[in-house]
């Protein structure tokens, strides 16, 4: 007979009171878990199950002509961007963490620079600052006298330009969470290695990176299913994509169900890295089991190999940062007296606005169901609300096409019932207004809010919950005066993390924007397409520059973290995957 | 103690606090805030986003500024740290935190004080230190107090009566004396001092043979198999005993020995004594043993576990 195990009931009640509600309101918090999760797999569910919908001669047609060069070019991009990233990334990280260099603490910062740098901008960036007018060749002719024909120029559009491109800002993903696992590793273990005869080398290879593998694949994960979700960039170079597919078949051959096709194959891609992820995992979910943590003992580096460390850190931090937002400061310069007018001022209010609702709508999203998941002692329910963090994981492209087709149906359907039963048509009330668009942020930034605010709940202890009650607070007490102060801090961070995903975001905002809305990123995208990289350079500008506040938030944590937890508090991910 | 402080709800039974019921299935249940419990937590459970003072004065909301200023400097210093009034929790120490968790719990003049492990997160030497803080500010204060704790000699410093639990149930309940003294069960025994356990049976005129002398059966019959627990501080060396034992190993742990002893009658079975190290029998030396009555407890194997 199976024992009577805590967990059974799924909203066993162990605790009296965290907050006001007992038993029967149990059921609110059901229904709004399922609310929330039913927002987010729909628009899995709808893209999946295309799978299975026959869209007749022109999937047949892309079968035979595209497909093959999506799959091949998007293989060829998590190969690229995966090795660079983790030798970059991983790299970095160990140099930082476990050496001693000129520039070390500097470098443990400025390494997040690229962070606040969208793939798309630094693609345009790059693209202006290296083709045959620009100032890299330029200067080369005329230092060298050469002309044209004299020299190979690389061309920065073409796959292995992308590849580099993404690789610039996306390894800060293997960096932070592999530089949090090295600082986590007890100082302990590695000391039992070198006691044992590592050379600190040694106790790298053969200690330290196998203790940090769950963490570093984790980064190299999230660092892909970004580069996967990446459409301006690759629109730019002429790569063609899932992404840039979607698109194509959407808005060119006018088919959102072959797009939904697409998408759905390029879903699979997704998960298979998800799965990799967790596979590549196991069993070792490493948890230190000491609780000392000192400062670990660096391996000093001097001469050929602190010069060595140097330049390794440097060389994301000029090429992904410096370079690139120096030559959008200078753009701005020349361009700003003509671009920035009374319409851009109004399109950044837009971006504010959107990026704010977003943010709010996100955030409330994910305080409910961190409480949800607090009261609740059953494991299955934990796991359910865990499930919605999976939007993070689906392309921005695959979501937009993943809303857009049951809004569009809600939408009809309204519409012949309104004017079936009261003759008129209230016309777009989901689909293509700014609801969809807010949608589609929220379930994709959800996971992100999540885990800032889960972990920030995580610090509020039951037994602080269960003092503040003998000490006489009531339960809505306890809330208000415990939990709203020391949650705060993970609030505004989540706040500020998805207002300036927001603020970057282009496939989705692109596909679903409402007509008349105008974004900093849709401007920066639509500048860029005609080739107008001077002209775009203002509202790059102005994304980079919002990017670099969670930069600074995150820097800031890192540096108070006597634990070493903190700073993926605000690690978009990481908290979201523990 | 959660099911008292009313953290837990109640399934059977009645809760009473001073003769008022504040829990009773199937009745009334009384949230926690409107017990009058202190609860001293085993993490402290401070508030890390007040001061010392602040936590402190977090149940004093229903006190003016002025005056909850004034309890708080009172509690702080009855134990002892009103220098630490302005730090927050994170910066303290774990002797520290418990002095202010100490004070928060007992700042509203609660009607009763509940401590979970409330020494058990410290060090040897603090542990003292805190306990006569303890007992003094809960004599002043007149506060009675639970204390549930895993370690005996903690129960027996601080206690006016034990309650021994046992798989959530209570195996005994008295004054220390009594309970040390008279344990009811050998889990009682075993719990509160490290002990032998040899095996017998009850022979004629109610004696057991042990093989380390005759022991008084009581009142259980003969021919019931028993099991005999032996105190480590009951074996005794004084001279005219008639089992004779051969010293395995000998090793003093503080001012006490440890004594390792077989006897020839029973090969492979250990003795362990406990004895002032002076007086301890050297390793390989054969000595006269005797059990002391006080310290052996007889019971029924069936009762074994």
């Amino acid at each position: 007979m199976p024992d009577a195990s805590p967990v059974a009931a799924p909203f066993a009640l162990p605790r009296a009171g965290i907050l006001p509600f007992r038993r029967p309101a149990d059921a609110v918090w059901g229904l709004g878990l399922a609310a929330v999760l039913g927002a987010v797999l729909l628009p899995i569910a709808t893209v999946l199950a295309h799978l299975f919908v026959p869209t007749g001669d022109l999937w047949a047609h892309l079968a035979s002509t595209v497909l093959p060069r999506y799959v091949a070019n998007t293989l060829w991009l998590i190969a690229g961007v995966g090795a660079l990233t983790l030798i970059g990334g991983v790299g970095t990280a160990w140099l930082v963490s476990l050496c001693r260099f000129p520039g070390r603490r500097f470098f443990s910062w400025a390494l997040l620079l690229p962070f606040a740098m969208p793939a798309y901008v630094i693609a345009y960036t790059y693209t202006g600052l290296l083709d045959f007018a620009g100032p890299v060749q330029t200067g080369l002719r005329d230092l060298f006298g050469w002309t044209g024909a004299d020299y190979p120029a690389p061309n920065i559009r073409s796959l292995p330009g992308a590849i580099a491109m993404l690789s610039l800002v996306l390894y800060p993903y293997v960096y932070l969470l592999s530089r949090s696992a090295f600082l986590e590793q007890s100082i302990c273990s590695l000391e039992v290695s070198r006691t044992l005869g590592c050379t600190p080398a040694q106790a790298m290879w053969r200690v330290a990176l196998p203790l940090a593998r769950p963490s570093i694949v984790a980064g190299m994960a999230l660092a892909l299913l970004e580069a996967l979700n990446e459409f301006g960039a690759m629109q730019h170079f002429g790569v063609d994509t899932f992404t840039t597919g979607i698109f194509r078949v959407w808005l060119a051959d006018g088919s959102p169900a072959a797009a939904a096709k697409l998408a759905s194959v390029f879903l699979i891609f997704v998960f298979a890295i998800l799965v990799l992820e967790r596979r590549s995992r196991g069993r070792a979910a490493f948890h230190n089991l000491s609780i000392r943590y000192r400062p670990l003992p660096g391996w000093r580096l001097t001469g050929w190999r602190a010069a060595l460390a140097v330049a390794f850190c440097a060389t994301p931090v000029i090429f992904g940062f410096a370079a690139p937002a120096a030559a959008l400061a200078w753009w701005t310069w020349l361009s700003a007296a003509e671009v920035v007018d009374s319409d851009f001022v109004r399109l950044a209010f837009t971006s504010v606005g959107l990026a704010g609702s977003a943010a709010l709508i996100t955030v409330a999203a994910a305080v409910f169901l961190a409480y949800a998941a607090r009261r609740s002692a059953s494991r299955l329910f934990r796991g359910l609300t865990r499930l919605a963090a999976l939007g993070y994981a689906v392309p921005g492209a695959v979501l937009a096409v993943g809303i857009v087709i049951p809004f569009a149906a809600l939408d009809e359907w309204i519409n012949s019932l309104g004017a079936d039963v009261f003759g008129l048509s209230p016309g777009l009330i989901f689909s293509g207004t700014v609801f969809a668009l807010l949608f589609a942020y929220a379930v994709r930034f959800l996971a992100i809010s999540y885990g800032a605010i889960d972990s920030g709940l995580s610090r509020v202890t039951g037994h602080m919950d269960d003092a503040a009650r003998t000490l006489g607070a009531s339960a809505t007490g306890v809330v208000r005066r415990i939990h709203a102060p020391m949650l705060r801090p993970s609030i505004a961070a989540a706040g500020l993390l998805i207002f300036v995903d927001v603020l970057k975001e282009l496939p989705a905002t692109l596909l679903l924007r409402p007509f008349g809305i105008d974004t900093l990123a849709l401007r920066t995208y639509e500048f860029a397409t005609d080739e107008q990289l001077v002209e775009a350079a203002p509202s790059a500008l102005a994304i980079v520059l919002a990017g670099v506040l969670p930069v600074i938030l995150l820097s800031r944590a890192m540096r108070r973290s006597s634990e070493p937890r903190e700073a993926e508090k605000i690690a978009p991910i990481a908290a979201r995957r523990s | 103690m959660r099911l008292v402080a009313g953290l837990e709800a109640i399934q059977h039974g009645r809760i009473a606090i001073g003769g008022r019921t504040v829990g009773a299935a199937p009745g009334p249940d009384l949230p926690p805030e409107q017990r009058n419990v202190g609860f001293l937590f085993q993490d402290y459970a401070l508030f890390p986003h007040l001061s010392a003072a602040d936590n402190i004065g977090f149940g004093l909301q229903h006190l003016g500024a002025a005056e909850r200023r004034n309890r708080v400097g009172e509690v702080l210093e009855r134990v002892g740290v009103s220098a630490l009034a302005d730090a927050y929790p994170h910066t303290l120490s774990g002797g520290q935190q418990q002095r202010i968790a100490l004070a928060r719990a007992l700042a509203p003049s609660p009607g009763m004080l509940l401590l979970d492990e409330p020494l058990s997160g410290l060090d040897a030497r603090l542990r003292h230190g805190l306990a006569d803080t303890l007992l003094t500010v809960l004599r002043e204060t007149g506060t009675t107090a639970v204390v549930v704790t895993h370690d005996p000699e903690e129960a027996m410093y601080v206690a006016d009566r034990i309650g021994v639990m046992r798989d959530g149930r209570l195996m005994q309940f008295g004054p220390p004396g009594a309970v040390y003294g008279r344990p009811e069960s050998p889990f009682v025994a075993n719990f509160l001092s490290d002990t032998n356990r040899l095996s017998g049976t009850v022979g004629g005129a109610g004696a057991i043979d042990t093989g380390w002398g005759p022991v008084d059966a009581g009142d259980l019959p003969a021919g019931a198999a028993v099991q005999i627990l032996v105190r480590y501080e009951g074996v005794g060396f004084a001279g005219d005993g008639a089992v004779r034992a051969r010293v395995l190993r000998s090793r003093p742990i503080g001012g006490d020995a440890l004594i390792a002893l077989e006897t020839t009658g029973r090969p492979g079975e250990t003795l362990y004594a406990r004895a002032p190290a002076a007086r301890a029998p050297h390793e390989g030396d054969c000595v006269a043993v005797t059990l002391d009555p006080a310290h052996v407890f007889v019971f029924p194997s069936a009762n074994a576990k």
